[in-house]
């Protein structure tokens, strides 16, 4: 999950970039720039999720586990 | 941004940027007494030993490999064309800095703003692993900013690349505006420290199997708020060099600078001491030295380019936001950030460098620290974890567990800090 998160966001980044290029008008502009950056958002908090996912079960119960250390997947 | 087609540096300005880069090194030292104050005791001198390794292995780094790509002075660098627009990536500067002494004066003036940007740089993460991160481990990664991902964030930004051409390309104001180094520096250092956190993984007994999370509070506040002071005295010099180094201040705008940087930080101290206060009951040194940090990155960003009173507007923002978010991270998202570098620098680097945009008096500008903000996350923080997730692969972050609990200190280098006092027992390893 964090991985996809974490790819997400590129493509927040690449709708940025087709914003500028594509759309001269500002306001317009400024829009799809704006959308760019919420993408990359919602990228940022996928891969949070995914770093919070180990410490819950998969019906969103603690597993009582201590997270003691190496990656946190 | 000022290209490289940009007129020679005024002598004038040589002279004062020069004595206010000197100045600057009080910002790394200040930073790096904050780390180890932060810090547990029994890693105390790993933490101050480490900033120096990491700053010695970034400069030199830097010097060999990285400033070719960073390189702007020379007018040319990589670049490719789409939709007939140039897209300047990286910098093609001499190898291993041959030729620096007969380069012109603004670009060895550059070079120096560079080095020590890059030094700032690399102490941000070195805090957030704190008590766990290994030495070597530490270094590689100041290696790997400093050859890869630095000179390309620098080329863009300050050394004529696509981020700096925004404005001439795209008409988005003065293209992206970066002049203290709230991107380069402190968004990058800060997006370091999140993924060395995600990677290493949080201290041992932070997140005990029932409860909340531990409080590892930072052996030595004393440390902490002397750090951030004698952080000032390197925080006003250099935003105002940047100032005349990548906006073309004339030297009269300097001292407005300088305030601005001290009333930013001074409000972002107060809007923390307020907010602990009332969260609290009583304020939180800690905390509240890093809402001082943060006024300072929010600083970065914008203290030559706002009024004084919205200097203080965006220090306070930054000093109300900072504490909640380091609250939000570790209470709700697990993540076990000793130095609050994530909150500090990528949030306050983030809002600094968008108030920045809002401020600014030219047309566009606020899109163009949009895109600035879009390239850094959607860009940066990726190819940030990707690098350290495969030099963990070869070097790997973590100390091991018997490390962990007898301390960085010990382990690493052979003897504590404070030979002479009684460490306690750690009750963390319940």
């Amino acid at each position: 999950m964090k991985y996809a998160g974490l790819l997400v966001m590129p493509a927040g980044f690449f709708l940025t970039l087709a914003a500028i290029l594509l759309f001269p008008a500002p306001n317009t502009r400024a829009a799809f720039v704006a959308c760019g950056i919420a993408v990359e958002g919602m990228g940022l908090a996928v891969a949070i999720r995914g770093h919070m996912a180990p410490k819950r079960g998969r019906h969103g119960q603690s597993l009582g586990r201590e997270v003691e250390g190496g990656e946190f997947h | 941004m000022v290209a490289s087609s940009a007129p020679p540096i005024a002598d004038v300005s040589f002279a004062l940027a020069l004595p206010l880069l000197l100045l600057a090194p009080l910002a790394i030292a200040g930073l790096a007494l904050v780390n180890a104050g932060l810090g547990r005791s029994r890693s105390a001198a790993q933490s101050v030993l480490g900033s120096l390794v990491l700053v010695s292995v970034a400069v030199l780094v830097f010097a060999l490999v990285g400033a070719t790509f960073a390189d702007g002075a020379s007018g040319s660098g990589h670049v490719f064309h789409f939709s007939g627009i140039p897209w300047n990536w990286a910098g093609t500067g001499p190898i291993a800095l041959s030729g620096l002494s007969s380069s012109p004066m603004r670009a060895q003036l550059t070079l120096l703003f560079e080095f020590l940007a890059l030094s700032l740089a690399v102490l941000i993460p070195w805090g957030s692993g704190a008590d766990r991160w290994r030495l070597t481990a530490g270094a590689a990664s100041a290696a790997v900013l400093a050859a890869l991902v630095f000179p390309l964030v620098s080329h863009w930004i300050w050394g004529a690349g696509w981020l700096a051409q925004l404005g001439l390309n795209f008409s988005l104001g003065l293209g992206f505006l970066d002049v203290g180094g709230a991107a380069t520096i402190h968004v990058l250092g800060g997006f370091s420290a999140l993924v060395v956190v995600w990677i290493a993984g949080p201290r041992r007994g932070k997140f005990p199997k029932e409860g909340l999370s531990t409080a590892m509070p930072g052996h030595n506040a004393v440390y902490i708020l002397a750090g951030c002071l004698i952080a000032l005295v390197g925080w006003m010099p250099f935003n105002m060099a940047g100032a005349l180094l990548w906006l073309g201040a004339s030297p009269s705008a300097l001292p407005g600078t300088a305030i601005n940087t001290l009333l930013s930080a001074a409000a972002a101290l107060a809007a923390t001491l307020t907010v602990t206060r009332i969260r609290f009951g009583k304020p939180d040194a800690s905390l509240c030295a890093n809402g001082w940090l943060a006024g300072l990155v929010t600083s970065s960003a914008c203290a030559s380019l706002v009024t004084p009173l919205e200097a203080i507007f965006t220090g306070l923002v930054a000093g109300v936001a900072m504490p909640l978010i380091v609250e939000f991270l570790e209470l709700a998202v697990s993540i076990d950030d000793p130095s609050g570098a994530v909150s500090v620098h990528a949030a306050g680097g983030l809002w600094g460098l968008l108030a920045a945009g809002v401020f600014a008096p030219q047309q566009g500008q606020f899109v163009a620290q949009l895109i600035g903000v879009s390239a850094l996350l959607g860009f940066l923080l990726p190819l940030i974890y990707l690098l350290f997730a495969l030099l963990n692969r070869v070097v790997p972050f973590r100390v091991d567990p018997d490390g962990e609990r007898i301390g960085m200190d010990l382990h690493e280098l052979g003897g504590g800090a404070y030979p002479e006092f009684v460490v306690h027992r750690d009750d963390s390893f319940r």
